[in-house]
């Protein structure tokens, strides 16, 4: 109970640090919006082409765009969330302070990450989703069932992206230089969630493995159930399969890393 | 005597816009610099002192030409230097405290050859200036270390020495000393005191460490709220500003209150006692009295704190409107 | 402008020697910028695994043009992108430290942090150009032969010239940085398509307002012998270089705006 509340203020606190950046978020609704035009306007010449492309009408494939622009700060698609923090704490050895705390670490940051992805979906996502509903022609569900369902997969599509994310940070305790792998993270970020282009889309092997993908969990599946092209049911599990396993591995290394920060710091 | 800095009522205003509300801002003027006149001769060495947000950044920032003022009208070496920005850098040396300019991943030598290289120095004159504050500086160990490997006060040796490769006439310090342990401060102290005396070298620091003052400067000014408050030597801001130094004597067991006028007993605590005296009078005279008539056995001096000396010299007639609401 | 360029190599010079300091790590972020624009090639290879023709050109062209703007923007971003931090510049007060220097401000700016890494963009756009080439099916004249290096130039100089706006943007508000991304990585992206895929007024709006069609669209239409965009005369093709000199004095002077703002309000 106690430290339930604990949590939830960690979630608020995480929603209003980044509440503070407002010109920091006016630029992004902004950049976000130009390049959901960039890409609605090439994905309507592809599905002009070629028709029904990866089960998706013109219609949906448009609000497929809108919701990735809407989204992508949000899931911290390519990097960008509080793991860039934590990084840092790794670096710096400030982390030794955090494991003092009487909270677990990982929920600590997840509840931080929370907290930023809540702020994110409203400050960042609204407005280029909006925009693009007016300006161009969607395909959105018009009951209540669909669109609580797909706030679900947005809560665990969180979960997900938080847990590849602190993964990735704790690995800043074995190489030092976080750089390159910041760089790796957003890579794969781009390219496997369908950021770049829906999986649906991707042909033969690579598209069965990277549907598969725990990216995928991020962008493609929250989409589908949207636009009613996926199970609900079957899509919590998947992203709730992939969000124990990866937060599971989370503890894992997260146990062995501060047996390495209590040795270390003696 | 010639005056290499001159200000003539220099103001510097700036607009600042405050959160009120959720939407409502509310736009200010805070006069940062509020008319502030002096001039410095050739070959002076000042400590320009304040509390935080006083305005001695602001002052500093005019005249290296990195903002432009208000108002009013400043000349250094007969430069007007937000004007002319690059010809003063020729002839000024500036070194932030808490920002390094050395390159932090390259030997120090490396930020040497680049001064040399941008500041267009001689060779011949290049080599002089360097191997003199590798000398008197004690960087000859430290030069092929990478920055990032140097200590703080080594680091702080650096940037003093790359500030001065180019013969600069001024030398602007911005906190020296800083963060700096004793051993640290006292060379770089004994190093501007060199360098002041043999190659004329005018300096104007800003620091919070009265030491800094008493160890280096002859004069000393004191800005607050924009305002030039005090213009002379250390002792009559002591004078002005009743201050007072802090004399902790332990002796060798517990004693009535020590009488030692002008000196007062402030504090008792078993055999350590604390005495408060005029910051102008010798504490020599006064150790001798005591270590006298008393059983000393250790002491100690403390300084008084700068915001301190500031508060006492104006208590009673803070300077009023120094920001005004515009909308 | 001698002495900034002379700054600036002195700049760029210890900054190649900074980075040098950890090979390592600077192997591994050249191939992750090479990856990483291969990568958003790879997408368009993806949209070309199921059409043939996307807005009217096939691969080959596309692959053109996309090449044209990956090393126009590269070299753009080799020599002047880490302008896109000066808003943490003003903020965290080292701006300052550059302006006690004898060298321009903008040279400094631009040299800050040079880094060699971004020659993967440049290289990778050069492999696809490279490819295009042998693939399209081009009836070369010298005129066309020689507006290539000129196409490359112009772009590069228009896309700096945005770069220095974008900078000079975040004198006035230092938090969004972010929306230069807008116009050079989304500018770049949008060049790397066909005109014929969007809207007549987005087209209209980068040639005549934010000029980056002159970058690729206008003269890469002329070298493929296709219809000009929006029904332009052909002498328009060899307008880049004017277009990417006004630009760069248009950019020059929001910046000494920007710097003058700068030095009048502090931070």
């Amino acid at each position: 109970m106690g430290s339930g509340r604990l949590y939830v203020a960690v979630v608020a606190g995480g929603f209003r640090r980044y509440a503070t950046y407002r010109a920091a978020t006016a630029a992004g609704v902004f950049t976000n919006t130009v390049f959901g035009l960039i890409l609605v306007y090439t994905y309507l010449a592809l599905w002009d082409e070629k028709p029904h492309l990866g089960g998706y009408d013109q219609a949906q494939a448009v609000t497929y765009v809108w919701l990735g622009q809407a989204i992508f700060a949000a899931m911290a698609i390519g990097g960008g969330g509080v793991e860039g923090e934590l990084m840092e704490r790794i670096r710096t050895g400030d982390v030794a302070i955090d494991l003092y705390r009487p909270a677990d670490l990982q929920l600590w940051w997840l509840a931080a990450d929370v907290g930023r992805a809540l702020f994110q979906l409203l400050g960042r996502g609204v407005i280029p989703f909006v925009f693009g509903a007016l300006v161009f022609p969607v395909a959105l569900p018009g009951d209540v069932a669909t669109w609580g369902a797909f706030l679900v997969t947005l809560v665990l599509a969180m979960a997900v992206g938080f847990g590849i994310r602190y993964l990735i940070a704790l690995l800043t305790f074995w190489m030092m230089d976080g750089t390159g792998m910041t760089h790796m993270t957003m890579l794969a970020g781009f390219f496997c969630s369908g950021m770049m282009l829906p999986l649906n889309v991707f042909p033969g092997a690579l598209g069965d493995v990277v549907r598969e993908l725990p990216w995928s969990a991020l962008l493609q599946k929250p989409a589908d159930v949207l636009l009613g092209e996926a199970d609900p049911w079957r899509t919590f599990a998947f992203q709730g399969a992939w969000a124990v396993v990866l937060l599971g591995a989370g503890r894992l290394l997260q146990s062995v890393a501060t047996r390495r920060v209590v040795v270390q710091g003696g | 005597m010639d005056a290499f800095i001159e200000l003539d009522r220099v103001e510097k205003v700036f607009d600042v816009r405050k959160k009120t509300g959720f939407l409502k801002r509310e736009r200010r003027q805070v006069r940062a610099v509020d008319g502030i006149s002096f001039t410095v001769a050739r070959g002076e060495m000042v400590g320009y002192i304040g509390p935080n947000g006083a305005g001695k950044s602001t002052t500093i920032k005019m005249l290296t030409g990195i903002l432009t003022p208000s108002g009013g009208r400043l000349r250094v070496a007969g430069i007007d230097p937000s004007r002319e920005r690059t010809r003063l850098a020729h002839r000024i040396g500036v070194v932030f405290g808490q920002r390094t300019t050395l390159w932090w991943d390259l030997p120090l030598i490396d930020s040497y050859k680049l001064m040399h290289r941008m500041y267009r120095i001689p060779d011949a004159r290049y080599r002089e200036n360097l191997d003199r504050c590798v000398e008197l500086l004690e960087l000859a160990e430290l030069l092929d270390v990478p920055v990032r490997q140097l200590s703080l006060g080594q680091r702080m040796r650096g940037d003093i020495a790359a500030a001065l490769l180019h013969d600069p006439e001024v030398l602007y310090l911005d906190e020296p000393t800083i963060g700096l342990d004793v051993i640290s401060k006292a060379k770089v102290r004994r190093f501007l005191r060199e360098l002041n005396a043999e190659q004329g070298t005018t300096v104007l620091l800003t620091t919070h460490d009265l030491q800094d003052i008493e160890q280096l400067c002859s004069r000393v000014m004191v800005i607050d709220h924009g305002r030039l408050m005090y213009d002379g030597a250390l002792a009559g801001l002591h004078e002005v500003g009743e201050s007072e130094r802090t004399l902790v004597v332990d002796l060798e067991r517990e004693t009535a209150p020590i009488d030692a006028a002008p000196a007062r007993v402030v504090k008792v605590e078993g055999p350590r006692q604390w005495l408060a005296f005029p910051a102008g009078e010798s504490a020599a005279a006064l150790v001798a009295r005591i270590a006298a008539e008393y059983p000393l056995a250790d002491l100690s001096v403390r300084e008084p704190d700068i915001e301190d000396v500031i508060a006492k010299m104006y208590a009673g007639s803070t300077p009023g409107h120094t920001e005004k609401a515009v909308s | 402008m001698v002495d900034g360029l002379r700054a600036y190599r002195l700049i760029g010079g210890m900054w190649i020697r900074s980075t040098m300091a950890y090979r390592a790590s600077f192997a591994m972020t050249t191939f992750a910028n090479f990856a990483v624009t291969a990568l958003d090639f790879v997408g368009i290879l993806l949209m070309f695994s199921r059409v043939k023709v996307l807005g009217g050109w096939p691969l080959p062209e596309v692959a053109f043009l996309y090449g044209l703007s990956s090393v126009a923007f590269g070299f753009a971003d080799l020599a002047i992108g880490s302008m896109e931090r000066l808003g943490r510049r003003v903020r965290d007060g080292t701006l300052d430290t550059l302006l006690v220097r004898p060298a321009p401000v903008l040279a400094q700016v631009a040299a800050d942090r040079f880094a060699l890494r971004r020659l993967g963009r440049i290289m990778q756009g050069a492999l696809v150009l490279g490819y295009a080439l042998t693939a399209v099916d081009i009836h070369w004249t010298p005129l066309k032969a020689l507006l290539m290096p000129v196409m490359v130039l112009s772009g590069a100089g228009i896309f700096c010239a945005v770069f220095v706006a974008g900078a000079a943007f975040q004198f006035v508000a230092q938090d969004a940085s972010e929306v230069q991304n807008a116009f050079t990585y989304g500018g770049a992206t949008l060049l790397q398509y066909p005109p014929t895929v969007f809207g007549r007024e987005l087209v209209r709006g980068v040639t005549f307002l934010l000029p980056l069609a002159f970058v690729t669209w206008l003269p890469a239409a002329y070298v493929l012998g296709r219809p000009m965009p929006l029904g332009l005369p052909h002498w328009v093709a060899f307008a880049p270089p004017l277009v990417a000199v006004a630009c760069l004095a248009l950019s020059g002077v929001a910046w000494r705006a920007g710097l003058r703002s700068y030095r009048s309000t502090g931070n």
